[in-house]
């Protein structure tokens, strides 16, 4: 298949791989962002691709696994209100909230649907004039601007039974509170690709300069990876920090204007906590006063609502190239993707639901079910 | 929270959901939340040893006659779709479990369950599809039922058969027969069923039409069992798909199965939609598609034969059964790396991004 059969090319991959390992001299520790990232690199067994002093971390870009608890309370609470029919991505239904999951809520009668698209959650709306449809809308700046446009829409028609839930997040804010902690250990960043496809790449100069740390835009397949890596290590090598562009046939400098627009018309940038990592000023992205009629946070009244998060797995470590998810004691045997202890198993894209997945044979002696 | 400032990193942490205390639709997915439905609560409660062979279908022996018979609920939305409908899929669903046990089948019964408000026409046309698929494969439906609930409590229809049919007395097909060394044979291309069900219930157009490749495969196998003795085990990868079917295989015979990626069949548009929406091939439903598990040395004899008939025209070998990591299925990557094909906890969900 076209665009994906030559970014699969055992040979163009293997390559790649050779060449990471002539130009490598030195231990580097790399970081994708993306949970797609993490994912493909599990699937296909890139880390076994790559020469031993080439070590991956993997980033907080699933945005499954870092919805903070208390906005899957926050769904949880709204489903179970009457005439509400609460709609969301598939994966979202999964996530453990502090006592049930959406899943559950569907199961003793809560009207939960999967949707594709956020232009359904319009259609649903339209279709159900007498029930209040609530959008939760999770996301980077890749799914931002669409969920925008649904609210833009929305207004525009005045449909007065739609509203969402948004809990939007931005990468670059993320990249600064990991590079911030004195703890950090990466030294090299794979950038989101579909997020600079939306944004462009200029606000990853400011971190380059900043932390003087290289962050080449990568792409989602195996050779994009492997690409991305070796220019990585290029820099390094080179003692460059630079962002480098590899997902080129994606990724402008500017990004997407038109997208751009409609986020910033609707959203506007505000504190946001994490799961995994905490709280980080500036890194989400909330809905505007003037769509405020829109906002479920508003509308049903859920700002009080908190939740603590217990420090119980190792999320953070991992999220910081501290450990491996095999490092933890409760990987593949108290924390699976059916009961997960922490955020990272949650998704599919989660480190340790990729590891799960794709590398539990790995683990000698406590290999799970 | 202030920008600038270095942010320590903490932890935080969900609770774990306890056991599940309501079905969820997970547990219909035949991944890993169906089978401990049925380790916690069906096998304790009816434990046999026929039961505890937990193939496609039992196999019973009355006055010196070998008899499988199975049974399968039918609950697709839509109830029409590009390939089949509803009908076609009770019939040749309960056909291709007999099959799968080696059998010849013979007679089915038929129970459908309606909601009250159905259109008389859908119940006619469903009916036609039910008597032209029983015709086809050459069974009688000689039993059934009807039951109506009120409106809001079913969805339009849904559909039980059983089935009954006759095994000869040299085949021995199960589960747990595979060994190390043996050869998985595919009958052709994943995904299709799953992919058209999908696409026609979220409103997906893709470009090209793909169909469900419902069908029944007894006569497939028939061709199969013709040819050699050294079958060890028939599945048909439905709900769950060809990694669930083989996942079983491994666990059930204590053995692993390599899998070589490249040589899986997958149609170009299967593939495309899989990829948009974030799905693996290898976990979407078929409905006319066997895996075998095959003697090392009757492989090439049984892959011949299965490409002479049009429900195996595409058929390939595509693993081995090893004696490494038993009860596990890996994959050889594209790349020539190697990864697990776990069994999946519920149903396949859309990732995000």
């Amino acid at each position: 298949m076209k665009y994906i059969d030559e970014y699969r090319d055992e040979r163009i991959a293997r390559e790649l791989s050779a060449e990471i390992a002539r130009r490598t001299t030195r231990h580097w520790v790399l970081m994708e962002i993306c949970g797609g990232q993490t994912h493909t690199l599990m699937r296909f067994g890139i880390d076994e691709m790559l020469p031993a002093n080439t070590e991956m971390v993997h980033g907080p870009g699933c945005p499954v696994c870092v919805t903070p608890l208390e906005m899957i309370d926050k769904a949880i609470e709204v489903a179970l209100r009457p005439g509400v029919i609460l709609v969301s991505y598939g994966d979202m239904l999964r996530v453990p909230g502090s006592h049930t999951d959406l899943f559950h809520v569907r199961a003793t009668g809560g009207d939960v649907r999967i949707i594709y698209s956020p232009t359904e959650a319009l259609k649903i709306a339209r279709a159900n004039p007498d029930r209040r449809v609530v959008f939760f809308a999770v996301g980077f700046e890749t799914t931002a601007p669409a969920n925008a446009m649904a609210i833009w829409q929305a207004k525009r028609e005045g449909l007065k039974n739609f509203s969402m839930l948004a809990s939007h997040v931005l990468v670059p804010p993320a990249i600064r509170a990991l590079l911030s902690s004195p703890r950090n250990r990466v030294q090299g960043f794979i950038g989101p690709g579909h997020v600079c496809t939306v944004m462009g790449y200029r606000e990853y100069e400011d971190l380059t300069r900043e932390f003087h740390v290289p962050i080449v835009v990568g792409g989602f397949e195996p050779v994009d990876l492997l690409e991305a890596i070796l220019m990585l290590v290029t820099q390094l090598e080179e003692g460059r920090a630079q962002v480098e562009n590899q997902y080129v046939r994606s990724v402008t400098y500017e990004g997407n204007k038109l997208a751009q627009k409609i986020l910033g018309q609707v959203f506007e940038v505000c504190d946001r906590k994490w799961r995994g990592i905490g709280g980080i000023p500036e890194s989400g992205l909330g809905i505007r006063q003037e769509y405020e009629d829109f906002d479920a946070d508003k509308i049903f009244a859920l700002e009080g609502l908190t939740a603590e998060e217990p420090p119980e797995c190792i999320s953070a470590e991992v999220l910081q190239g501290l450990s491996k998810p095999i490092d933890c004691p409760a990987f593949a045997t108290r924390c699976t993707p059916e009961s997960p202890l922490g955020a990272l198993m949650v998704s599919s894209e989660g480190a340790c639901a990729a590891y799960y997945q794709y590398r539990r044979h790995m683990v000698a002696g406590r290999g799970g079910n | 929270m202030q920008r600038g400032r270095p942010i320590d990193i903490g932890l935080s942490c969900p609770l774990p959901i306890p056991a599940h205390d309501s079905v969820l639709l997970g547990h219909g997915s035949g991944g890993k939340m169906s089978a401990e439905m049925l380790r916690d609560i069906f096998l304790p409660a009816f434990q046999n040893p026929i039961l505890a062979r937990l193939d496609d279908q039992a196999i019973v022996e009355v006055h010196g006659c070998r008899l499988a018979f199975t049974t399968d609920s039918f609950v697709v939305k839509p109830l029409f779709f590009p390939g089949g409908d509803i009908g076609t899929l009770a019939v040749n669903g309960t056909v291709n479990d007999l099959a799968m046990g080696g059998a010849e089948p013979l007679f089915l019964s038929l129970a459908f369950i309606l909601e009250e408000g159905l259109p008389m026409h859908v119940l006619r046309q469903v009916s036609e599809s039910v008597k032209h698929a029983a015709a086809r494969a050459g069974v009688q439906i000689v039993t059934g039922d009807t039951k109506v609930v009120e409106k809001g409590c079913g969805d339009g229809l849904f559909v039980n058969t059983s089935g009954i049919g006759l095994v000869s007395r040299e085949v021995h097909l199960s589960a747990n027969q595979a060994r190390p060394g043996d050869r998985v044979l595919l009958s052709g291309m994943i995904g299709d069923h799953g992919i058209t069900i999908l696409a026609q219930r979220e409103g997906f157009s893709f470009e090209s039409s793909i169909e469900s490749d419902t069908a029944a495969l007894h006569g497939l196998v028939a061709d199969m069992l013709r040819v050699s003795t050294g079958i060890r085990c028939l599945r048909d990868p439905t709900r769950g798909g060809l990694s669930s079917s083989l996942n079983e295989i491994a666990e059930r015979s204590g053995v692993g199965i390599e899998l070589q990626e490249s040589a899986i069949p997958v149609r170009e548009e299967v593939q495309g939609a899989c990829e948009m929406l974030g799905l693996d091939p290898l976990y979407v439903a078929n409905e006319g598609k066997l895996v075998a598990i095959v003697a090392p040395d009757a492989a090439d004899i049984l892959l011949a034969a299965m490409r002479q008939n049009p429900l195996g025209r595409d058929a390939q070998i595509v693993g081995t059964v090893t004696g490494a990591h038993p009860g596990m299925v890996t994959t050889r990557t594209r790349l020539g790396t190697s990864r697990i094909v776990d069994l999946l906890s519920g149903d396949q969900l859309p990732r995000i991004c």
